[in-house]
């Protein structure tokens, strides 16, 4: 076999009969994708024998279907397309199985064309951030995007489609973006639902006997009212706006209900009326930016927010009552009222009892969305809520995810490394935050009598770190006279020389700066002496860590395959370490499997929200990574490094302390030649931990 | 002269600084300095809280020392050191025993970002003793009736490292600032700049637009010192979008996301 000439057919037979064997059956052969394949270049060839060979592990029904469709995809394509185009085949499979990964892999026209069209394409996933932040700086209030076949606004979300091409540049396109999202929000800030009548579009439309067509002139009436809003109150935006699209203006007969709505005292009244005159006349060609109504949408999304806000406002004003020293009146019989200094600004301030009272910032935020929708905040809203009011807390806990019906809410996704593809596998991995049980064990007391000797020394190896007053001797500046220096300076100036400048002493504080996390594996292999290792090490290292004030916390990790990643709280970084973390520590228990690669990642998520000039990431782990549905080897190690890597990227340090004697096979790898320990005596873990800290932190 | 020593007059202020009133602070204020009680401000960064005090210190005809804390600060820096001098030593005071000496006020701005035991030498000056301790010559220094004493901070900035301790607020009066209102806003933007109403009042818009940032990846808003900036940009003749992408979203965070957004907001605006 010579390196330039192709495979022959015979030979792509052969071999993919080996690869797809599961999926081949005597009715249906690899020859027609052998055929095919032949008549490809080597270079070609051997790309599409790669990947053949990576879907085949994945599944092999999946690769006989990219099989048969590799010549032409990869005659349509360029090679970084191509590789796009299997890859997002396998990310359909992996999220929604082999029918619509085959149904991807089949639609190759439309995924060259829309590769094709990403030139010039602006997509939301790009541009979504920075709208948001736009239209909150708008408006003063979240608005979420979603990303969807439609464009309107509901009132609490706007929705824009994934990605936009309708314009011939990218620039263009990305303009148009903007455009639309803040014409949307316009409909929000410039009244079109007015929140106190949800219902108020859907019952207009209905009276007339074309109901669709009523919602469309409306929609067209609305976008000239609003137009005239966002010259005057955004003018630049207005540019923008008329830039991206040449109209013919509105027939003559509209004209004097354009001018009309164009008035800035006009409201959404001024379209109802002109609806009802202009009704019959036709239909204008929509604006690129103008998106479409959805009424029965955004009654249903004005319906459940006001509900919402509502329950919101009066739990907010029963926790205010509370935190309000006791009175002689009764509590029923307080009252809150609202003062709306300056109605435009849509800026209330509440009153308890006619004295104006702070309210917290979300509180605050509340009030005024709540102005904006109504226009005021009515006087049932300003009821406190009664007691057992908390019922709109969600009935969802993650704890009881697998009792019912399995769910992700208030999970967190993470990606995977998959080393076979060189790609991540997106949102792979589902994991919950739980707590640990805490148990009710005098272990921790037992602990400390039994090292009662290693606690002591630890105690010094630790105060021995811990950030002393030092004194800087030859300094330019300082907070006094360094006399050994200034008599040798002196001695130097007698002499001729010059006299040296550091004669001072100052006095400087290393100042701690540190933020470590212990991560520490609950898999079920630890039961026995490692987890009670384990559990030991930390209370001992709680006791040293006090001492040295350094912010830390701990959290135990373990689940069982890819939808069931738990972590565990024992101690969070603003939690103190007292009776209850005490009896969390007692209570770590080993559970399922060790799946390292995600727990890392959310520990570092954590760790780059603490403020720190060190960051270290402890594991504490009696083997490999491991979990039940093929997490381990290979693809194991190399996710778990991957992580690694992502937290050296964040500047936070790893390291790895393991119980697994045969460790050095892998962990180098991971970690990093000096970036681990092995440890076979408990005794040695916390003197382990110390050394690592004064390594880190000299 | 000695070295390191601001002549008093030159601390003097003679031209009033231009102030607007938000609520009673100067009612408050000058009580506070009859009282001889120190004063705290809090406020958001560049709300007007030094200029407050120069304005305060024209009011009263004090010399103002003012003092930027920074996390190197130490007790000597603010009492004095010995310095060497031709064969000799000799003692220079810092800018809170000299201003405590000719009976200024002194400002001391950003206290929680001195080091924490630096903020302690201002405890016996704060409290009815009013006195420095000098430990380094002995002497110890009474402090005349016209001195006070000023420090200001940013509870925005609160994290549990900087905060200040009960026993250093619970001696002061304690003055809030916060962003003037708008109408305020825009006359201060104008005043200041001579940039004209309107374009001020938008100016006054973008920033309430940047204050609705805040928390969403923005420390803060953007501060009426940043919007004056922009204004003075503007009369020099630089584009309205250009000043605000230098003087506002540049200046408030590095963010590229939030930048962009930034901009966003100030070209829909002008």
């Amino acid at each position: 076999m010579t390196d330039l000439k192709p495979w022959t057919a015979p030979e792509w037979e052969d071999w993919l009969d080996e690869e797809l064997d599961a999926a081949l059956s005597l009715r249906r052969t690899s020859r027609p994708a052998a055929m095919a394949l032949a008549t490809l270049g080597r270079d070609r060839q051997d790309f599409a024998r790669h990947w053949i060979a990576i879907v085949a592990k994945t599944n092999p029904e999946l690769a006989f279907h990219f099989a048969n469709r590799a010549a032409e995809g990869l005659r349509r394509m360029a090679r970084d397309d191509a590789e796009a185009w299997i890859i997002q085949a396998m990310d359909v499979y992996d999220k929604m199985g082999l029918y619509p990964a085959i149904a991807a892999l089949g639609d190759i026209e439309t995924f060259a064309a829309a590769r094709e069209q990403r030139s010039r394409a602006a997509a939301l996933e790009q541009v979504g951030p920075v709208l948001e932040l736009f239209l909150q700086g708008l408006s003063g209030r979240r608005l979420k995007l979603e990303a969807g076949d439609r464009t309107f606004n509901d009132t609490a979300r706007i929705h824009l489609p994934a990605s936009l091409a309708l314009l011939p540049t990218r620039e263009a396109n990305l303009r148009l973006y903007k455009v639309t999202a803040a014409h949307l929000w316009a409909q929000t800030r410039f009244g079109t639902f007015p929140g106190n009548d949800p219902e108020r579009l859907v019952n207009r439309c209905h009276a007339f006997p074309d109901a669709t067509y009523a919602c469309g002139l409306f929609h067209a009436l609305e976008t000239i009212r609003l137009d005239a809003c966002l010259a005057r109150e955004l003018p630049g935006l207005h540019r923008e706006l008329r830039t991206l699209q040449d109209r013919p203006p509105a027939p003559a007969s509209w004209a004097p209900w354009v001018a009309r709505l164009e008035a800035a005292d006009a409201t959404v009244d001024d379209s109802y009326e002109a609806l009802a005159a202009l009704y019959g006349e036709p239909l204008p060609a929509p604006h690129l930016y103008q998106g479409t109504l959805d009424a029965a949408a955004v009654a249903a999304a004005l319906k459940s927010r006001l509900e919402e806000e509502r329950t919101a406002l009066q739990n907010a004003l029963k926790a205010l009552l509370g935190d309000k020293p006791p009175q002689t009146a009764a509590p029923e019989e307080r009252r809150f009222t609202v003062h709306d200094k300056d109605a435009g600004r849509n800026d209330p301030t509440l009153l308890l009892d006619g004295q104006p009272l702070a309210v917290p910032p979300d509180v605050h935020a509340l009030m005024r969305s709540i102005a904006q929708d109504l226009g005021e905040i009515p006087d049932e809203y300003l009821v406190p809520a009664g007691d057992g009011a908390y019922a709109a807390e969600s009935g969802k806990k993650p704890e009881d995810v697998w009792k019912g019906t399995y769910h992700e809410e208030g999970a967190f996704l993470y990606n995977e490394w998959d080393y076979k593809r060189q790609h991540y596998r997106k949102d792979w991995c589902v994991l919950r935050e739980l707590d640990v049980h805490p148990a009710d064990e005098p272990f921790v007391a037992e602990t400390l009598r039994k090292y009662a000797g290693l606690a002591s020394r630890l105690r010094k190896t630790f105060e021995a770190l811990r950030g002393e007053n030092a004194t800087q001797r030859r300094q330019k500046h300082g907070d006094d006279v360094d006399f050994d220096a200034l008599v040798e300076g002196f001695a130097d100036l007698r002499s001729g020389r010059e006299l040296p400048d550091g004669l001072f002493l100052r006095n400087s504080r290393f100042a701690r700066n540190i933020a470590v996390m212990f991560m520490v594996d609950m898999s079920g292999s630890t039961k026995g002496w490692i987890n009670d290792a384990e559990r030991e090490s930390l209370v001992l290292l709680c006791e040293a860590l006090e001492i040295l004030g350094d912010r830390y916390a701990i959290y135990g990790f373990s689940g069982i395959t890819r939808k069931r990643c738990e972590m565990y709280r024992v101690k969070r970084f603003e939690d103190r370490y007292d009776d209850t973390v005490r009896a969390r520590i007692t209570g770590i228990k080993p559970r399922d499997y060790t799946r390292m690669g995600v727990a890392i990642r959310h520990l570092c998520g954590i760790l780059n929200g603490v403020e720190a000039r060190t960051k270290l990431l402890v594991t504490l782990s009696d083997g490999k990574p491991d979990d039940y549905d093929g997490y381990r080897g290979e693809y194991g190690i190399e996710d778990t490094r991957q992580a690694l890597l992502e937290a050296k990227r964040d500047g936070i340090h790893a390291f790895c302390i393991t119980i697994d004697t045969d460790a050095r096979d892998y962990l180098p790898h991971m970690y990093g030649a000096v970036n681990y320990a092995q440890i076979d005596d408990v005794r040695k873990l916390p003197l382990k931990i110390s050394d690592i800290y004064r390594h880190l932190t000299s | 002269m000695k070295p390191g020593v601001v002549r008093t007059e030159a601390l003097l202020i003679t031209k009033e600084p231009y102030y607007e009133p938000q609520g009673d602070e100067i009612l408050l204020f000058e009580s506070a300095y009859r009282n001889r009680i120190p004063v705290l401000l809090k406020g958001p960064t560049g709300c007007g809280k030094t200029r407050f005090m120069e304005h305060m210190a024209w009011r009263l005809r004090r010399p103002l020392v003012t003092v930027s804390c920074h996390d190197d600060l130490t007790a000597s820096d603010l009492v004095g050191r010995y310095l060497i001098t031709a064969g000799d030593t000799a003692w220079v005071d810092g800018p809170l025993a000299h201003a405590v000496r000719v009976g200024g006020i002194c400002y001391l701005d950003e206290i929680v970002e001195a080091r924490k035991d630096t903020t302690v030498v201002i405890h016996p000056l704060a409290d009815d003793r009013r006195v420095l301790p000098i430990e380094k010559t002995g002497e110890v220094l009474r402090a005349p009736p016209e001195f006070a004493l000023a420090i200001s901070y940013n509870p925005g900035y609160q994290s549990v490292l900087k905060d200040l301790k009960q026993s250093t607020r619970q001696r002061f009066v304690a003055l809030e600032f916060d962003y003037p209102p708008a109408d305020l806003e825009q006359r201060i933007v104008d005043r200041e700049s001579g940039i004209g109403a309107e374009t001020a009042a938008k100016l006054v818009r973008f920033a309430a637009m940047t204050r609705n940032l805040k928390g969403s990846g923005l420390e803060e808003g953007a501060s009426t010192r940043l919007l004056v900036h922009a204004a003075k940009l503007m009369v020099s003749g630089i584009s309205p979008v250009a000043a605000c992408r230098g003087a506002v979203a540049q200046a408030l965070t590095d963010d590229p996301e939030m930048v962009a957004a930034i901009n966003e907001l100030s070209a829909s605006l002008f």
